[in-house]
């Protein structure tokens, strides 16, 4: 096996734009997944609706492709049902904050044993570029035409107050590190939640003086500052730039979780 | 026993063996009594942040092969048709109890209504079928969430007891059988796919862990189940398969009580208000009115109106504004009177019979 085995080919061409990210990330997944030695016919991905969410239909596993917001409910429902299963939920930014919000702090309270990859964008992809709670402040999209003037979630910082076991983020520019973190993530009982920065370049790029997917990457990469690092910064009462956003594992704890296999 | 408990006690008895859900009155105590059941077999109960993540929750729960259930209200209702559309268009097998109350918004949580009945038919966007019970009594409470399961599983559809807050209150002598029956959905046959029809237009069913390596979409999808959304031929024809499944077999799953046919003059009713009909026809021996009371009513068994071939005039008692009556004018040349009862109480029999009196 290897991840390629994983791939739902007769599913190709994929509808993603050119330079899209969600399709690293796809592929850092299925690597995670083949090298724990997981079976297709054990594992199920559930995902809602956006880009990320078609990420499922690719993967030759059973998958539901759902309801906007609500794959967290359906994986908990299958995970529930049958605790023997692997569940993996694909998610985006608006899928999984805005109108899955309460859905995405209730399964990180129960903390129940599922793996959540969330491809942020940072923008409503799918349906041309509107605003999102993760839209930085000051950014422009169709919904912001002058700017993004609320502040954004910070999803990992949610994650872990409400309870998930497994917090880390990552970008798409972090392939080793994003495939890492996705082991880990499915390694841990409870809920694993990953961040990844993805870069859009049709729907976010295009708009925001970051046209090209080079320039995208780049920025990515210039603005994540490693954990460790902005640590050292803080002991050294040193300040965090404000345009900086942490990457690395953020939590890492063994909590009671829910729907363990037994 | 409490028509609410009998529920839990049919759910149990059927083998459901999931469910989630969210507190809501007056649905409650069949939550409570899966709580305390299901552990004790090997099943789960688990209460859902909202009813959006109820019904979710058990459409997953379904996909992994196990009979899964939720039960609610109007306002829970209300939240769980965007998932129920869900359950509609991927096929997905499931039961929803609706222990209806007075509305519209919160309404009258303690008091009795069938408001929710054109809602359980209609109420999430597109076009699709389901099937949806009402039971008169508390055993009935019992065997037709039984029911339920076998018809969700055979037409791969979301089935409704569409009970109400006076059956779910109320107590009443219940007769447990030692077995009942369970029929699981039919398997896929060799050689098809996973959203192929069969001669009866539903499709064998794929559960998850099972090799069958299906894709479950709320797209329009095509037999293998993936996503083809612009496709107008596919999806005109994958819609009207999905409502046809359900509606051409009215005729064979009808259930139902049909008392005096030879009469001129026929009550209709579903649910509690087939209590205050049947009280009434008691109450005047010397009368000679006709009744028909449906225990299914979706998919609508016109054919069964036909069963009254001197009827003048039916008279519909529900406790909505005319929900059903509207939908069997739609069937009749007779007028169609609905006796109309809101405000949480049932009609009182010797109302019913002034009615009936008044059309002599």
């Amino acid at each position: 096996m290897s991840a390629e085995d994983w791939f739902r080919e007769d599913r190709l061409p994929h509808i993603f734009c050119a330079g899209c990210g969600n399709g690293t990330i796809i592929n850092c997944t299925l690597e995670a997944v083949d090298s724990l030695g997981w079976k297709i016919d054990d594992t199920v991905f559930v995902s809602g609706i956006g880009c990320s969410s078609r990420a499922p239909g690719y993967i030759k596993t059973d998958s539901l492709h759902t309801t906007h917001g609500r794959a967290l409910p359906f994986a908990t429902g299958v995970k529930m049902a049958k605790k023997d299963f692997n569940v993996v939920v694909f998610t985006g930014d608006g899928d999984l904050s805005a109108i899955g919000g309460n859905h995405f702090i209730h399964a990180c309270r129960r903390n129940i044993d599922i793996t959540v990859i969330c491809m942020n964008n940072q923008i409503y992809g799918m349906t041309g570029g509107q605003g999102s709670p993760c839209t930085p402040k000051g950014a422009i999209s169709t919904t912001t035409p002058y700017g993004m003037d609320e502040t954004p979630f910070d999803l990992c910082e949610l994650a872990s107050a409400a309870g998930a076991n497994y917090v880390a983020r990552w970008t798409s520019y972090h392939v080793r590190e994003l495939t890492q973190a996705i082991k880990n993530g499915l390694q841990r009982p409870g809920l694993s939640f990953i961040e990844v920065i993805v870069q859009c370049p049709t729907n976010y790029g295009r708009r925001n003086k970051l046209r090209d997917v080079q320039s995208m990457i780049t920025s990515m990469k210039d603005h994540a500052l490693l954990k460790e690092k902005r640590d050292r910064l803080l002991a050294e009462g040193k300040p965090i730039p404000d345009d900086m956003f942490v990457v690395g594992t953020l939590t890492d704890r063994n909590r009671p979780a829910l729907g363990v296999k037994e | 026993m409490q028509g609410n408990d009998a529920c839990a006690e049919g759910a149990m008895a059927a083998g459901c063996r999931f469910f989630a859900g969210y507190p809501i009155t007056p649905s409650s105590e069949v939550a409570e009594q899966m709580a305390r059941r299901l552990p004790k077999v090997g099943g789960t109960f688990i209460q859902m942040e909202d009813e959006i993540a109820s019904m979710a929750a058990i459409i997953g729960g379904a996909w992994t092969g196990v009979r899964s259930m939720t039960a609610t209200s109007g306002p829970g209702f209300s939240l769980m048709m965007e998932n129920i559309g869900y359950a509609a268009f991927t096929e997905t097998p499931c039961v929803v109890i609706n222990i209806q109350r007075g509305g519209p918004s919160t309404g009258q949580p303690t008091m009795a209504a069938q408001g929710d009945m054109l809602q359980a038919r209609f109420g999430s966007h597109g076009d699709y079928s389901v099937i949806a019970l009402a039971p008169s009594t508390v055993q009935e409470m019992f065997d037709l969430t039984v029911k339920a399961f076998n018809l969700a599983d055979r037409f791969r559809v979301p089935a409704f007891l569409m009970s109400d807050e006076i059956i779910g209150h109320l107590r009443e002598r219940v007769e447990f059988p030692d077995e009942v029956e369970c029929i699981p959905p039919k398997p896929i046959k060799e050689g098809m796919l996973p959203f192929e029809p069969e001669d009866d237009l539903v499709p064998g069913f794929t559960p998850f862990g099972r090799g069958h390596r299906v894709h479950v979409t709320g797209l329009t999808h095509n037999e293998k189940g993936y996503p083809a959304s612009t496709d107008p031929d596919l999806h005109e024809k994958l819609v009207v398969r999905l409502v046809e499944k359900v509606e051409r077999a009215r005729h064979e799953i009808a259930d139902y009580d049909v008392v005096n046919p030879e009469a001129e003059i026929v009550f209709i009713s579903y649910g509690a208000p087939t209590r205050a009909v049947r009280q009434a026809l008691l109450d005047a021996p010397g009368k000679t009115y006709g009744h028909l009371n449906l225990r299914i009513v979706w998919p609508f068994p016109e054919g069964l109106l036909k069963k009254f071939p001197n009827a003048r005039v039916f008279l519909v008692p529900e406790m909505n504004l005319g929900q059903i009556a509207r939908e069997i004018q739609r069937h009749v040349d007779q007028p169609v009177i609905p006796i109309p009862r809101l405000g949480g109480e049932l009609h009182i029999p010797s109302y019913l019979l002034k009615s009936a009196g008044e059309q002599e």
